[in-house]
């Protein structure tokens, strides 16, 4: 095997060009995502069928079908639309990053609802009811009890999604986005060494990806402080 | 109702060689999800390394980038290995091939994890008394440990699967006829992509929901010997 090592340092700088927006689309999708997960995830659980159905409807969509689909369906779909061809959004709409943008973040947000419902209904029933006792409103309850020991059981399963979205953010490349893999697929038809390039985008990819678990753990370990002291003195 | 054009028959060819990839990745990814579990919780330190360095590589990488690795990639090192052998012509992976090959080794990643938390799961008492009784230690893990843990991998292994299916999508970049690409061809010829790229997304979603049903039949199923409704 006749190992081209000087085509690998020679794309790195480009290769990290695509990485930057890579966490680009994933750091602004996530955080929007995130926070309309809130939201959404209340909707769900609630008693009337009018507001949870649609929810439910809207993550069963987007977690029942590929990202590919999505991100095609909203790229190259819209535009059969007259309507949407002629609105103030098709300035944005017709975008790859705006699309893809918008696609990531309906699509992580799906995942983070079901994961945040998943949270809602596993915060300890006594803690609500010790609450509704002493005479918290319901916003006020919400806001005390059930989102800040919500988001802290969602925590863990939250790590996995946002990985998940990391890599699912390489299909940016195809539609036309200078992602990353779609960085690396353009350096490959220039110098067509396949083997090599993917080589180093993989192994970018894989420092992302390790670097965010070192980070999420000091967050995590942040977050919880308060459970580690209890299990350190008892 | 969705208007395909005559495209409804292209539709459900497509829709069988998504659910033919699906199949064989599935087949490929349980084989190497076991070995990989059976790596992991090997005391070999050597065959720690390797599961392990497979599901930390495999899970951090993108899976686009594994199917595109395997297609372009492999096609280089199979010459040079057909070469080896005096053969002189190219030698390449097809789209299908490739395909099976990179959702197997992306599922079967995740499937390790599963299999090794099932099969941790299983009482230390059971595999002693199996011990007792003589068995050699492949007797054991196929007479005790296999068929117990199976019903523990199950739930996750349903779950993996249906990331399988949607990842078959994936293999329509590198031009595999699947769903995807027939919605592709069809559009290039009726100049409609949201009815297409529609129609495609509630095939995902009618298999989908297929693949939940059947999970629940094989989760009633695999625990049949259980007493109660839980476990």
């Amino acid at each position: 095997m006749n190992w081209n090592w000087s085509v690998i340092i020679e794309s790195l700088p480009r290769l990290f060009e695509g990485a930057l927006l890579s966490l680009e689309l994933v750091a602004i999708s996530v955080l929007v995502g995130g926070i309309l997960s809130i939201p959404l995830a209340l909707m769900r659980l609630s008693s009337n069928a009018y507001v949870s159905t649609p929810t439910l409807a809207f993550t069963f969509f987007f977690r029942g079908t590929p990202l590919l689909v999505q991100l095609f369906l909203f790229y190259y779909g819209l535009a059969q639309f007259d309507a949407v061809r002629e609105s103030f959004l098709w300035p944005y709409l017709k975008e790859a990053y705006w699309c893809a943008l918008i696609v990531f973040t309906l699509n992580t947000c799906a995942y983070t609802t079901e994961i945040m419902r998943g949270a809602i209904q596993a915060v300890p029933s006594g803690e609500i009811e010790a609450a509704e006792a002493i005479g918290m409103s319901k916003i006020t309850l919400l806001r005390r009890i059930t989102l800040p020991l919500a988001y802290r059981i969602a925590l863990p399963a939250y790590s996995n999604e946002i990985i998940l979205m990391l890599k699912g953010s390489a299909l940016a490349s195809t539609i036309t986005l200078l992602d990353l893999t779609g960085m690396a697929r353009t350096i490959i038809a220039r110098t067509y060494m396949p083997v090599e390039i993917f080589f180093a985008a993989g192994c970018i990819y894989l420092l992302l990806t390790f670097l965010f678990i070192q980070v999420y753990r000091l967050i995590e370990q942040r977050m919880l402080r308060h459970l580690r002291q209890e299990s350190a003195a008892g | 109702m969705l208007d395909l054009q005559g495209f409804g028959g292209q539709f459900a060819l497509g829709a069988l060689m998504t659910l033919k990839v699906a199949a064989g990745g599935l087949v490929l990814g349980l084989i190497l999800g076991l070995i990989g579990a059976v790596l992991k919780l090997s005391k070999s330190r050597i065959a720690y390394a390797i599961g392990a360095g497979y599901t930390t590589v495999i899970r951090g990488l993108p899976e686009l980038l594994v199917v595109l690795i395997i297609y372009f990639g492999s096609a280089g090192m199979l010459t040079r290995i057909a070469s080896l052998f005096g053969y002189q012509d190219y030698v390449e992976l097809s789209p299908l091939a490739a395909g099976i090959i990179a959702l197997g080794i992306a599922f079967g990643a995740y499937a390790t994890e599963v299999f090794r938390g099932a099969i941790q799961a299983i009482p230390k008492g059971q595999i002693e008394a199996a011990k007792a009784c003589g068995m050699s230690r492949l007797q054991v893990f196929f007479r005790i440990v296999l068929p117990q843990a199976w019903r523990i991998a199950i739930p996750g292994l349903g779950n993996l699967f249906q990331v399988l299916l949607k990842d078959t999508s994936l293999i329509s970049v590198v031009g595999l006829e699947e769903i995807m690409r027939k919605s592709q061809i069809a559009i290039s010829n009726t100049k409609e992509p949201f009815t297409f790229y529609f129609a495609a997304a509630m095939i995902y979603l009618t298999i989908t929901i297929i693949v939940m049903l059947a999970q629940r039949r094989a989760e009633q199923w695999a625990s049949r010997g259980m007493r109660g409704r839980d476990q």
